[in-house]
């Protein structure tokens, strides 16, 4: 006996919905173990997470509040994907975003009309989360530098740039030493929906679906598309692939930066540590699992966030490290995208009798 | 020492392998006696290179057995088939370009465990080249031969290696015709030595030429197994195809028009920056089929891409419809109205996961009614696909099926479709109808007939020189990158052909006009 793998002739539906549902249930099977190792009951744990992160209308808001981040930044860094642009760097272009918006409240609050500020804040972050973008497409498309390095090592810069900021020129004299900028006047706090959860939401939502409708009925859309599964075609039909470089980037750190803004404007009110806490990482596991796919990236911003309220819960409730929390997301990474394999393909078993012969009976 | 029993030196029995959705071979008997040269004649897709992987331990088989003069193997790997005695030259050599012939042909050996005597190596290499007539330097480096001597260092490597089984894919794909002769007379050489040789093809000339005995496959299944004397062409043919099969395609005489597309000297440098195209010019008329003939690999490929905006230009002009468009984007050359089949449907012609109606509009899907400014229209583009199906008869389960999912013949329809609908004036068609069964050729070389017909001049860049002779009307040599000649097609000599294919510059029968 012995196990060969073979490529499904088609990808049924049901397959492409059924397989990361028992991917994510192998991973918490997994998870599970590794709870039982650590000595705690791993379905008091499991239920603990749930609880801190759905079981109520304070925990649904706080995860609503960070998947806000994760659905901009990822919504950003599908449509880069989609083009096999390989943008690391949403990290940077969000800490860019928030830098941009703290900098337009703090210093020209008092220069533009108070309706015109969250506008004007909103503009800012995105064309510093798209400058910020545009250099590793402008390095690839000129002269084809690795955009996984260049963006990657970008983020270093941003997050350093910003903590330059807090720690130092920007840092509010009030502040009684802590790491941050002074308050941003109350005309440039994005309105709540309810609990912590702001504006934010809605910007994210109307983001997918201008992607959505952009990807799916739009000649720029059409154009991502082939140039994703066929970039010699791409070129072959007559199609400027550095052209398109530079404006997938725009739009991916835009959205990034803008997910900067909903920090900052949203959340924070001043721009200060703990902006950068790898939303932007993050974010590249949400697009993955998303398959792309702007709906599906709310869809999995929204869980990915349930799972790490879910994990500051049991720390508290449980007394276990919050690290538990990263280690079931790495194990549903693992299992999601091992699984995406048996969408694909599939495993038969095959016996072979006894003696030297080349026959070989089929069983299914 | 000649195998003198009745055991046959390959005896596959009940051979049956299913990929997804395909039998390729179904309960197949092949046999081949040592001392003989077996032809296994068969179209694309008819099972001969699934039954062949088998045989060499690429594939394994769902069902059936293999006997090697008589006795029982399982064969689990290549290197389980290369311990028997079988060797395989494939299609697409596996040499190493850096090294020398000694080096290529003793690579992946383990028989000098430590210590490499190389000279020993390539006194023995000497002399089998000299006992098998297969003249090759055995210091020169791979890449200063031509491919018909890299060919013989294949053939030499599974020599050395002590086969007495040979398997030949295709062998003269890539040879002229006066190197196909020589590598018939080595293969009638190697028979003589009582080896056993297997060769796949699809051309009945060379059944002909060089076989003791054919075996047809279709569809997975051995038609017949026939000494080739007892056959005829149109015998084999039958039994390839499952039918009668049209050897000459009627050719209306078009009386050519303007020249539509002027090459003056053009230079180009291939991918690793060597000279390509070394002072190419040519014109081509409306109406009329200019045919590239020549060996691959001779800058038929950079010829294209030059032509078509893909390759920079490092010097002279290309005119279309009096308009230089050199080393103008593809965008441009589009405008201007040519069309492009390239050689590789799948890597470049197509974009295998949209689906047929998104690909043919890949060349227009930025002009209305497909597109109007910024959004796409649905209606409009599958009105196109369903027009561009039915006239081109592109057999798709749907519309909206992915280009990939359909068979080789088809995904031609459609670039076809999809290129004569863009273009206007001039066709660059690179091997349109290699790797096609009978029937898509058919299609195919119709449809280019048709548009010569129509009044478009066609480039047509072939390796297949019965296609050349068959559908274009003049047709010029290309070898290291410059043209050697240009001939009539009707009054062509293939043995003058065969000349300029190897690098004989001929006074040419039919001067430019």
């Amino acid at each position: 006996m012995r196990l060969i793998i073979e490529k499904r002739l088609e990808s049924s539906r049901l397959i492409a919905f059924l397989v990361p549902i028992a991917s994510i249930l192998l991973a918490l099977l997994a998870g599970a173990g590794l709870l039982a190792a650590a000595g705690v009951n791993p379905w008091q744990t499991y239920r603990a997470m749930a609880l801190g992160a759905f079981g109520s209308k304070y925990s649904l808001s706080e995860t609503l509040v960070k998947a806000i981040p994760l659905m901009l930044s990822g919504l950003g860094v599908s449509i880069a994907f989609r083009m096999l642009f390989w943008n690391i760097g949403a990290e940077g272009q969000l800490a860019m975003g928030g830098f941009a918006a703290a900098g337009v409240a703090l210093f020209l609050a008092d220069k533009i009309p108070d309706p015109l500020l969250l506008p004007a804040m909103f503009v800012a972050a995105f064309l510093a989360g798209a400058l910020w973008g545009l250099i590793p497409a402008g390095l690839k498309a000129a002269l084809g530098v690795n955009e996984i390095i260049t963006s990657l090592m970008l983020n270093y810069v941003a997050i350093l740039w910003i903590e330059h900021l807090f720690y130092g020129p920007w840092k509010d004299p009030q502040g009684y030493g802590f790491p941050g900028s002074a308050q941003f006047p109350k005309a440039a706090w994005l309105p709540r929906l309810t609990g912590r959860v702001h504006a934010g939401l809605i910007i994210a939502i109307v983001a997918a679906a201008f992607l959505w409708l952009v990807l799916g009925r739009s000649k720029w859309g059409y154009e991502i598309k082939v140039i994703g599964e066929n970039p010699r075609a791409a070129r072959y039909a007559g199609m400027s692939l550095a052209r398109n470089i530079l404006l997938v980037m725009l739009l991916s750190g835009g959205l990034a930066g803008l997910a900067g803004f909903g920090e900052v404007a949203g959340i924070s009110h001043r721009l200060q540590k703990g902006l950068t806490v790898g939303y932007g990482y993050t974010a590249i596991i949400v697009a993955w699992l998303a398959r792309l796919n702007p709906w599906g990236v709310l869809l999995v911003a929204f869980l990915l966030a349930g799972l790490l309220v879910g994990g500051d819960q049991i720390q508290i409730t449980m007394g276990l490290p919050a690290a538990m929390a990263l280690v079931l997301q790495g194990a549903i990474l693992f299992f999601v995208l091992g699984g995406a394999l048996f969408a694909q393909y599939r495993l038969r078993l095959v016996r072979r009798p006894p003696g030297l012969s080349t026959s070989a009976e089929v069983t299914e | 020492m000649i195998d003198t029993s009745s055991d046959p030196a390959v005896a596959m029995r009940g051979i049956t392998k299913r990929f997804p959705g395909v039998l390729a071979n179904d309960h197949i008997d092949f046999e081949v006696q040592a001392g003989e040269i077996h032809a296994l004649l068969g179209e694309n897709g008819a099972g001969k290179s699934t039954l062949m992987n088998i045989l060499t331990g690429l594939y394994r088989a769902d069902e059936g057995e293999i006997a090697l003069h008589g006795r029982r193997v399982d064969i689990r790997s290549p290197r389980d088939a290369i311990a028997l005695g079988i060797g395989m030259v494939h299609q697409h050599f596996m040499v190493v370009e850096p090294l020398t012939v000694a080096e290529n042909i003793i690579l992946g050996l383990n028989k000098p465990r430590f210590a490499l005597n190389m000279k020993r190596a390539e006194e023995e290499i000497a002399a089998l080249s000299q006992r098998y007539g297969l003249r090759v330097d055995p210091h020169a480096y791979i890449w200063q031969l031509s491919v018909g001597e890299q060919q013989r260092v294949e053939i030499l490597k599974m020599l050395y290696r002590g086969a007495d089984i040979l398997i030949l894919d295709e062998p003269t794909a890539v040879l002229t015709p006066q190197e196909a002769g020589e590598l018939g007379r080595t293969l009638r050489h190697m028979a003589a030595e009582g080896k056993a040789v297997i060769f796949i093809t699809h051309k009945l000339d060379e059944v002909a030429e060089f076989s003791d005995r054919v075996t047809v496959l279709r569809r997975g299944r051995v038609v017949a197994t026939l000494p080739t004397a007892e056959t005829t062409r149109s015998d084999l043919a039958r039994l390839m195809v499952g039918r009668e099969v049209l050897f000459r395609l009627e050719k209306e005489a078009v009386e050519p028009g303007e020249t539509v597309l002027d090459v003056q000297g053009l230079r180009a440098l291939g991918d690793k920056g060597l000279p390509a195209l070394q002072g190419v010019s040519f014109q081509v008329r409306a109406g009329e089929i200019l045919g590239i003939a020549g060996v691959a690999g001779n800058g038929q490929r950079e010829l294209a891409e030059v032509l078509t905006g893909l390759r920079k230009a490092s010097a002279g002009r290309v005119l279309v419809g009096g308009r230089d468009i050199t080393n103008r984007s593809p965008r441009v050359v589009i405008d201007e109205g040519v069309a492009h089949v390239p050689g590789d449907r799948l890597g470049m012609g197509l974009v295998p996961d949209l689906a047929v109606s998104d690909n043919l509009i890949l060349k227009s899907y930025r002009q209305p009614p497909f597109c109007g400014g910024f959004f796409l229209h649905r209606d409009s583009i599958n009105e196109h696909a369903d027009n561009l199906i039915a006239a081109y008869d592109i057999a798709t389960p749907s519309p909206a099926t992915p280009v990939k999912l359909l068979s080789g013949g088809n995904l031609q329809k459609c670039i076809l479709a999809r290129e004569i609908t863009t273009g206007r004036g001039l066709l660059v068609a690179v091997h349109p109808t290699r790797g096609l069964d009978v029937g898509a050729t058919e299609a195919v070389r119709r449809t280019l007939l048709e548009q010569r017909a129509a009044g478009m001049a066609i480039l047509l860049i072939s390796e297949d020189l019965d296609e050349l002779l068959a559908i274009s009307d003049r047709l010029a040599v290309i070898y290291e990158g410059r043209i050697m000649g240009v001939v009539d097609a009707a009054s062509a000599d293939l043995e003058e052909i065969g000349l300029m294919m190897a690098g004989t510059e001929v006074s040419t029968s039919n001067p430019k006009p």
